[in-house]
């Protein structure tokens, strides 16, 4: 007791998602910020999935029990950067506590996702990700294709050879996330009013137009063809017959790599980036990122807050940034981290590392930000329905889109009213 | 009936309260609370609101698929009362009829009761798994090609089966008691009355299992509506995607999942509604039927 009486320390807490091996490298994260320092300790808890620890977040601020960071996940950051009160921008805690920063330092696709219509930065992005292709280098050297760049190549040349040679050409873990909202990312569509949703909350979802119409028709062509697989919503069901060597291409996220990497696949895997369709744009652009960023939540003491932003400073700092991205294959967020992985050698050894970033980093258009719609994880589960549908052949492409916009619409406007 | 007089009004009041407190507390106090925020859309940090009237409930009814929701819930919880009942009767009146070995056998059938659904859940994840799963395995024999998360019966069938299994070994356990209290006379009588065994079962040994069958009806329905939840979680894999759902876990979805707290809220009173209507019917209608000894 003396001695904490004496040298007093700051703890904080950390709520997080990630589970298993994932866990394990927030726990060292946490012991190595810890160790760096003497003056704050953070504990990190982790709370279940996404969807669990934004729901915990959200009890415990009404009881006034919030943790000090809370780990939020794409399809979430609307609802918590629309509570105003509830968070601090991470950009003002770090100025207000002297920590250096500046927004130009974080990589371009990741630099805006969890920012304002004004482009403050309001969550720090931690695990970032991008849907890539992964393919089955042993596949398609049977087949005797190279990894096709637009759809037009793979429905064309890389399909029907693989098919050929014995593989189910294509499958997919994320419907929502690879073959909408980044679908629209890469072909620099606009995927809601409002300049995607930043800009109010009287936004319209942009998602029944005629090129995501055409992909999903041609998925359900592809389907019949035994071009592509789909195995249900779960991510899991639809990764497994890739580890299996069933599946020669599986579109997955730049974070599954370190977990694919510690599998005994019997074939030897590498990754390129997400095909586009050259018949909707001949200069495909960046994608989005997924995955999850840190919120300081509001009503904390300045000592505390002092803790919080210092944490961010280490999350942020290369060397650390670097350990992550290694470590689990979610992106190195901030230039300086990129720079240290390929200065190390990280991506001669290991090529299919660096696609996630590569991608984050192709040209930015218009539409290419991110996104911001409220009551957004009721928008996907909407889509995995209706793409679920399609896919079983129980509806049409044009009912599935024309339900996904009302409902998705309705969905819009109810949350802008809980804003009311 | 013997009544109890209390000379003292408040020694009753006071043996009654720590319970009215629990309800109250537990049951009255949320469910208010619950019929309150049913009539807005809030912001779930609770910041901004908005009254909304009837507009949730509104919306929920317009929306074709919660519709489809309550119409799977409505089979779902059919099917499973009537299996997990009619199995149990069947188990437990062999198993009443054996003499070697019964404590074996009854252990062995009531073992199921200790799994819990979650787990339940997973078993059946780990039988009907795409790639390698003995169930998916055994209907590919026949040619079918059984996929749970893709196809919408295929996912139904797997937590009906599961939903049943979990529960026929409690019924079975209320049943086999039931039928051994019945008195050995009123067997004996009946055996000499009547020599067909199914005649001496519906006419004599059904109507004396009627309160233990009317208490287990109860028990199932509610089990079916809402004890499934684990299952249904664990089956579609916290995935709703394309798959059936009963209504308490599309309470789960909008409210905890998807943090619509107005939304969910209608949907909640909509519930206790049901829930209500179901007692009404049960006690006012099915009860009146039945002889208790």
């Amino acid at each position: 007791m003396m001695s904490s009486a004496a040298v007093a320390q700051t703890e904080i807490t950390l709520w997080h998602a990630m589970g298993g091996a994932l866990g394990e490298s927030v726990n060292a994260l946490a012991e190595g910020f810890n160790a760096s320092q003497s003056d704050y300790v953070i504990t990190p808890v982790f709370k279940g999935t996404y969807e669990e620890t934004l729901t915990a977040g959200i009890a415990a601020f009404r009881a006034g029990e919030q943790p000090n960071i809370i780990q939020v996940f794409d399809a979430g950051a609307a609802t918590v950067i629309a509570a105003q009160g509830a968070t601090v921008p991470v950009q003002d805690l770090m100025e207000a506590n002297g920590v250096d920063f500046d927004i130009e330092d974080y990589i371009s696709g990741v630099r805006y996702f969890y920012a304002d219509s004004d482009g403050k930065m309001i969550g720090m992005p931690f695990n970032s990700s991008s849907p890539i292709m992964y393919y089955n280098v042993q596949a398609l050297e049977a087949a005797g294709v190279t990894p096709p760049a637009t759809w037009e190549e793979f429905q064309d040349v890389t399909a029907p050879a693989l098919v050929e040679a014995g593989y189910i050409p294509l499958a997919q873990s994320h419907l929502p996330w690879i073959f909408t909202e980044n679908f629209h990312s890469r072909h620099n569509l606009p995927f809601a009013t409002n300049n995607n949703g930043y800009d109010g909350l009287d936004t319209e979802i942009l998602v029944n137009n005629p090129a995501i119409r055409a992909h999903f028709t041609a998925l359900r062509d592809w389907q019949e063809r035994g071009f592509f697989e789909w195995y249900g919503t779960g991510w899991g069901d639809n990764q497994t017959p890739f580890e299996e060597g069933k599946v020669a291409i599986w579109l997955g996220s730049s974070g599954s790599f370190g977990g694919l990497s510690q599998l005994d696949l019997p074939f030897d895997f590498s990754a390129g980036f997400l095909p586009y369709w050259e018949a909707v744009t001949t200069s495909p652009t960046q994608s989005f990122i997924g995955g999850a960023s840190l919120f300081a939540m509001a009503d904390k003491s300045d000592a505390e807050n002092a803790a919080t932003a210092a944490f961010f400073d280490y999350l942020a700092s290369p060397e650390v940034q670097y350990v992550w991205h290694r470590d689990t294959g979610y992106v190195p967020i901030t230039n300086a981290s990129y720079e240290l992985a390929k200065a190390d050698g990280h991506y001669d050894r290991f090529p299919a590392a660096e696609v996630g970033i590569q991608q984050l980093s192709l040209p930015s258009g218009e539409h290419t930000r991110g996104y911001r719609m409220g009551f957004y994880v009721q928008i996907r589960d909407v889509m995995n329905r209706e793409y679920g549908r399609i896919l079983t052949g129980e509806t049409s492409v044009e009912d599935a889109f024309n339900n996904i916009e009302t409902e998705a619409n309705e969905l819009l406007a109810r949350f802008a009213q809980t804003q009311g | 009936m013997k009544r109890a007089l209390f000379s003292n009004i408040w020694l009753p009041v006071a043996l009654l309260l720590p319970q009215l407190v629990i309800i109250a507390v537990f049951f009255y106090w949320p469910a208010g609370y619950a019929v309150q925020s049913s009539f807005y859309l809030q912001d779930p940090f609770g910041f901004g609101s908005t009254f909304v009237g009837a507009g949730n409930y509104q919306s929920l009814f317009r929306n074709n698929e919660y519709l489809k929701i309550a119409n799977f819930t409505l089979w779902f919880t059919v099917i499973v009362t009537f299996f997990s009942l009619a199995i149990a009767l069947i188990l437990a009146v062999k198993a009443d009829r054996v003499i070697r070995g019964a404590k074996t056998y009854r252990t062995l059938l009531m073992w199921v009761y200790a799994v819990a659904p979650p787990v339940a859940g997973f078993i059946a994840v780990i039988m009907f798994n795409q790639s390698w799963g003995p169930l998916t395995e055994f209907f590919a024999l026949f040619g079918y090609r059984f996929q749970v998360g893709v196809n919408f019966n295929d996912t139904a069938f797997a937590m009906i089966l599961t939903s049943i299994w979990k529960q026929v070994p409690v019924n079975f356990i209320f049943f086999l008691s039931g039928l051994q209290s019945i008195p050995r006379s009123v067997r004996e009588a009946a055996l000499i009355d009547n020599r067909s065994a199914s005649g001496r079962f519906w006419t004599v040994t059904f109507p004396l299992l009627a309160p233990t069958g009317f208490f287990l009806l109860i028990i199932n329905i509610t089990y079916a509506l809402f004890d499934t939840f684990g299952i249904v979680d664990t089956v579609v894999k916290g995935e709703p995607g394309n798959n059936p759902m009963t209504l308490v876990y599309k309470v789960y979805v909008d409210g905890f999942r998807g943090n619509d707290l107005g939304g969910s809220s209608a949907q909640s009173v909509v519930l206790m509604a049901l829930v209500l209507a179901l007692t009404f019917v049960q006690f006012r209608l099915v009860e009146r039927r039945i002889h208790y000894t």
